[in-house]
């Protein structure tokens, strides 16, 4: 397997034989602490890798510094041989590369429907001149929603269309945003930690939907922190750790390597989840 | 007492509630639609009432008045969103209000007394309105609505406007354009994930909320003078207050809330001044009245705020306090 | 933390710059927008004639008759407490307008060359202004300005205000760090301390330090109760603290208008007394002593942060209460006890404020745009911060007076405090955060 995605060894800052997103000394600090030091990294194409570590080891902020939302101290990265570093967060969904948050971002005010249509492309409704005559717009419009509607049918969120985000349980507000964020069509999509605070009996689901997203061609990145349940959908594993990148590998070797298992001092990595997670996220 | 309920209730279709009204259907814009910090609303008041005025007094006819003073309001809606926008929601709270205190100083100032009337202000900006005045003169309406040929003209147009901004602004929320705006409101990284650009959208709002507030200015000034003294921040804070009172996410709200603050305030004012005259209310003089005014609609908001939040129209799934 | 914590932390930072600037507006132009302006309905009559009798700043004269005549027309006004009177007239032209020198008060008179009777004209403005200047009674030796030393004096003068001001800003920055309150009705405990110093010194005649025991007390106690009755309860409700600020707005308001009802309009000076020649800037005596007591009552308080268990509590709580609640600090308690503090520092602030200026009805409003200003520009949630603010504007505001023109100094301030948070928003104390 890790040769049908590596070029080599599998290792870490290893090259990858069709990498989407390459990235380099990307470095983040906060006053005195390094939270990010990615000498280089790699993700390939099409596939789902996810990028795990203990708290604090700078998953999320990475996260944050690719697409945009922060800003590093130094380093460069492409997104499809483009240069991606420097370029608004804005902008960098608009090329394709589409994130989820930790703490989600569910816009509570609006209902689950108006949620959905925002993610939608190019609206010719958007535009502040255009907004004011419906015939602009209206055709698109109900693209739009049909759209919107088969995404929240296959996500099992239609029944709660028309409610507002806010009455909607914490793992429906994931769920909400995975399939918003399915609205702009992305090249790559990335989830920061979603399965954080979802109903265990919800998780199995939310692991199918991400392997859907592969067999569409989406490219996935997922942050989580806890192994285990990352290991029966990912096909590569990327190990942080207090910034850096200490391993990288399928999820069976990554889960052997004696660094990786350091890192995560005292987590359950010898007890099984797999199907019958009774064992909850966190 | 019946002429004090006429006085009250002869406020419900005022001019100045009008205006009131139009200026706080341009803060729901900026504030209870995209949650854009402004307070500053007197400025764009203020920029509409002297561009319009400097304007006709140099000899301008009515409609090149009115479009400098639009221009003169997107460039003042520049100037403060270019630098703030991109910040933190605070800055332009900032500028806003620094915004309409130097205005505000640079219209009264002496020194340019020739150009924008000093700390007296301008008068005789709206003949050539008056001169469209389509009625012919004499008394109109009945009891507390009753008028000279003039003073319908003024509200016809005035209330007019009002409906006309209401019209547009709740087309455009209701568009996907409104939809990116309420979206800003609540969380503009959500937002700008999604691909949109989130400082463009606000400066669009700006440009708009801000040209209402001049249109606004101008409505307000058409049966009076314009005088630097009016454009202060009492004047911002009863804008704030009448869209607070009828619901800062609506386009009824701000109507509605103008005509009830204004009936409100003038029926208090009468009450109470009838009551110091007969002898009734004893602790109080007829020039302290102005003052306990005041203290009532500190009250009210207080109250407002705390027990109705969205208002009297808003939905309290819709509240925009997320503070 | 977290980037969405530190913007949930920065927000309220939105609420006291907004204030300040709020509150530049209504401190600029003094008086006249103390009342706000009421635009009159009047739609017939546009024109008025108006002025100001008074003999000197602090003392406007009250019941004298003014007439016009003129252009067909005959009217009347008498000038009411603060001295302004005003007449509405039906139409431009030109207008004879009489001061009535019986109605001045005992020894009133004109200033030499001018007449209590003047011709005005309204052409293109529709309000004129007739003046009628009388002599001053106030004695000029109230405020002595050295031509000399007038750099030192200012200096004095910055460092005086600024330590005046510290304590006043401590107590805001103590209640935004612990309870996340913008609280624009702060001036008011200011002004409670300098009105109620008015009271039981000069018309109840009580001992000066007597006073202002007095004074301090009554304002700790509103501070009490003002978080016992109204915000412990809105905290509890998890009301939001934008919707705390706007409530704060409302009973700044409310206290206001009240304290002008029962004070009156006009200004009210504390004391005369000696005065002091420190380095050849004369100083009222009082002022020094003042100045002395802040110093030592700041210091005190730096002790109760730094060295007292209570202190420790307090910063922990500003500093993240989530967290100093989960080591088993009582927050409540703690809130209530800030509190008190504040109130107690700030009513002592608002004592020697009054007597540092004078006491009115809106003397705490109009130097809340400074608080807000030093809290700012000293870093936000830092109490040490908002002294050294405090101290910046302070010199500011009074060294500024070299180069603009008096009636500008707080806009002045106002700038630089701009200009600050453009290029440090964290103030000068405050911690770097992301706050994009």
């Amino acid at each position: 397997m890790a040769d049908q995605i590596a070029k080599g060894k599998a290792e870490p800052g290893c090259a990858k034989l069709d990498p989407i997103l390459i990235a380099d000394n990307v470095v983040r600090q906060f006053g005195g602490l390094t939270a990010v030091d990615v000498a280089h990294v790699e993700i390939p194409r099409g596939q789902i890798t996810a990028l795990i570590g203990p708290n604090g080891a700078g998953k999320t902020t990475f996260f944050n510094l690719l697409t945009g939302f922060d800003k590093p101290n130094s380093g460069s990265w492409t997104f499809n041989g483009k240069k991606l570093s420097g370029v608004a967060s804005y902008k960098v969904a608009r090329l394709g590369m589409v994130r989820t948050f930790q703490l989600t971002k569910a816009l509570s005010l609006l209902t689950v429907m108006e949620n959905m249509r925002l993610g939608y492309q190019n609206q010719k409704g958007e535009n502040p001149l255009a907004a004011m005559f419906k015939s602009i717009w209206r055709k698109q419009e109900s693209v739009v929603t049909e759209t919107a509607n088969e995404l929240l049918t296959r996500f099992k969120l239609d029944a709660k269309k028309d409610d507002f985000a806010a009455s909607l349980s914490g793992g429906q507000r994931k769920l909400l945003e995975m399939a918003r964020a399915l609205m702009t069509k992305p090249t790559m999509i990335m989830l920061d930690e979603p399965m954080a605070g979802v109903n265990p009996a919800l998780t199995q689901s939310l692991l199918d939907h991400i392997k859907d997203l592969k067999k569409e061609g989406m490219t996935v990145l997922f942050v989580e922190h806890d192994m285990h349940m990352v290991r029966h959908i990912s096909d590569w594993v990327i190990v942080m750790a207090e910034g850096k990148i200490v391993a990288e590998g399928p999820p069976k070797e990554v889960m052997k390597n004696p660094a990786v298992i350091d890192a995560y001092l005292g987590a359950h990595h010898d007890s099984d989840l797999g199907s019958n997670s009774k064992k909850g996220s966190k | 007492m019946d002429q004090i309920l006429a006085n009250a209730l002869g406020e419900l279709i005022t001019p100045m509630t009008a205006a009131y009204a139009l200026a706080a259907i341009g803060l729901a814009m900026h504030f209870g639609f995209t949650g854009l910090l402004n307070f500053g609303q007197a400025a764009y008041m203020l920029v509409g009432a002297y561009a319009f005025a400097m304007a006709t007094l140099a000899g301008l006819g009515l409609v090149p008045a009115i479009l400098i003073s639009f221009a003169a309001s997107i460039v003042l809606s520049l100037i403060l969103g270019i630098p703030t926008l991109r910040l933190r929601s605070d800055y332009l709270a900032i500028v806003t209000i620094a915004a309409a205190e130097i205005l505000r100083f640079i219209v009264s100032t002496t020194g340019l007394n020739d150009v924008t009337g000093g700390p007296q202000g301008l008068s005789g900006f709206a003949r050539e309105f008056y001169a469209l005045n389509p009625f012919p003169a004499g008394e109109y309406g009945f009891w507390a609505w009753s008028m000279d040929e003039k003073g319908l003209w003024v509200r016809v147009v005035a209330w007019s406007l009002v409906i006309l901004a209401a019209l547009f602004v709740a087309k455009m929320i209701r568009s996907p354009w409104g939809r990116v705006i309420k979206g800003i409101r609540e969380d503009e990284d959500a937002v700008r994930s999604l691909g949109k650009n989130v400082y463009s959208y606000k400066m669009q709002s700006l440009i708009i909320g801000g040209v209402l507030g001049t249109l606004a200015g101008i409505v307000f000034v058409l049966p009076r003078a314009v005088q630097p003294g009016n454009f202060g921040t009492g004047l911002t804070f009863f804008i704030w207050t009448i869209l607070l009172l009828g619901g800062a996410a609506t386009v009824l709200g701000p109507i509605i809330g103008s005509m009830i603050f204004w009936v409100l305030l003038s029926l208090t004012d009468g009450l109470l001044s009838a009551g110091v005259d007969s002898g009734i209310i004893t602790f109080i003089q007829q020039d302290q009245i102005g003052g306990i005014r005041f203290m009532l609609v500190g009250l009210g908001l207080m109250l407002l705020v705390i027990f109705r939040p969205q208002g009297i129209f808003g939905n309290k799934k819709e509240l925009y306090f997320n503070g | 933390m977290n980037q969405l914590t530190v913007r949930a932390l920065a927000r309220p930072a939105k609420w006291i710059s907004a204030g300040l600037m709020l509150l530049s507006i209504m401190f600029q132009g003094g008086a006249a927008l103390a009342v706000a302006p009421e635009p009159t309905q009047d739609i017939t009559s546009q024109y008025s004639i108006q002025g100001t009798i008074r003999q000197g700043a602090a003392n406007p004269v009250k019941g004298a008759v003014i007439s016009v005549v003129g252009e067909g027309f005959e009217g009347s006004a008498t000038t009411n407490a603060r001295g302004k009177w005003e007449i509405s007239v039906p139409t431009r032209g030109t207008y004879t307008v009489t001061l009535d020198l019986s109605t001045l008060p005992e020894g009133a008179k004109l200033k030499p060359g001018f007449e209590n009777v003047r011709m005005v004209t309204i052409d293109k403005v529709n309000t004129v202004v007739a003046l009628f200047p009388l002599e001053s009674i106030e004695d000029p030796n109230v405020k002595p300005t050295p031509t000399t030393n007038v750099l030192l004096s200012r200096i004095f003068a910055g460092l005086n205000f600024g330590i005046l001001l510290a304590m006043a800003a401590i107590g805001l920055s103590l209640i935004y760090g612990t309870t996340g309150l913008s609280n624009f009705a702060h001036g008011e405990m200011v002004t409670i301390g300098a009105l109620t110093m008015f009271t039981f010194n000069r018309v109840m005649g009580l001992d000066i330090i007597v006073s202002t025991l007095l004074a301090t007390l009554i304002v700790t106690a509103f501070g009490y109760v003002q978080d016992a009755a109204l915000w412990r309860p809105l905290r509890k409700k998890r009301i939001g603290i934008t919707q705390m600020m706007i409530v704060s707005i409302g009973l700044s308001i409310f206290v206001r208008y009240f304290l002008q009802l029962v004070y009156g309009g006009e200004t009210k000076v504390l004391s005369q007394g000696a005065t002091w020649n420190i380095f050849g800037v004369l100083m009222p005596a009082v002022n020094v002593i003042c100045a002395g007591i802040a110093i030592i009552a700041l210091l005190g308080f730096a002790w109760f942060l730094t060295r007292t268990r209570i202190g420790k509590a307090t910063r922990a709580v500003s500093d993240n209460a989530a967290l100093a609640a989960s080591t088993g600090i009582d927050v409540e308690r703690i809130i209530r006890i800030v509190w008190v503090v504040a109130a107690a520092l700030t009513g002592l602030s608002g004592v020697f404020i009054g007597l540092y200026f004078q006491a009115s009805w809106d003397t705490g409003f109009s130097i809340l745009l400074l608080l807000f200003a030093a809290v700012t520009l000293g870093g936000l949630g830092t109490a040490f911060g908002a002294a050294v603010g405090a101290l910046i504007v302070g010199m500011f505001v009074e060294l500024s007076t070299l180069v603009i023109p008096p009636d500008l100094k707080f806009a002045g301030a106002l700038i630089v405090l701009i200009l600050v948070l453009l290029f440090r928003p964290q103030g000068v104390l405050g911690r770097k955060q992301r706050i994009g």
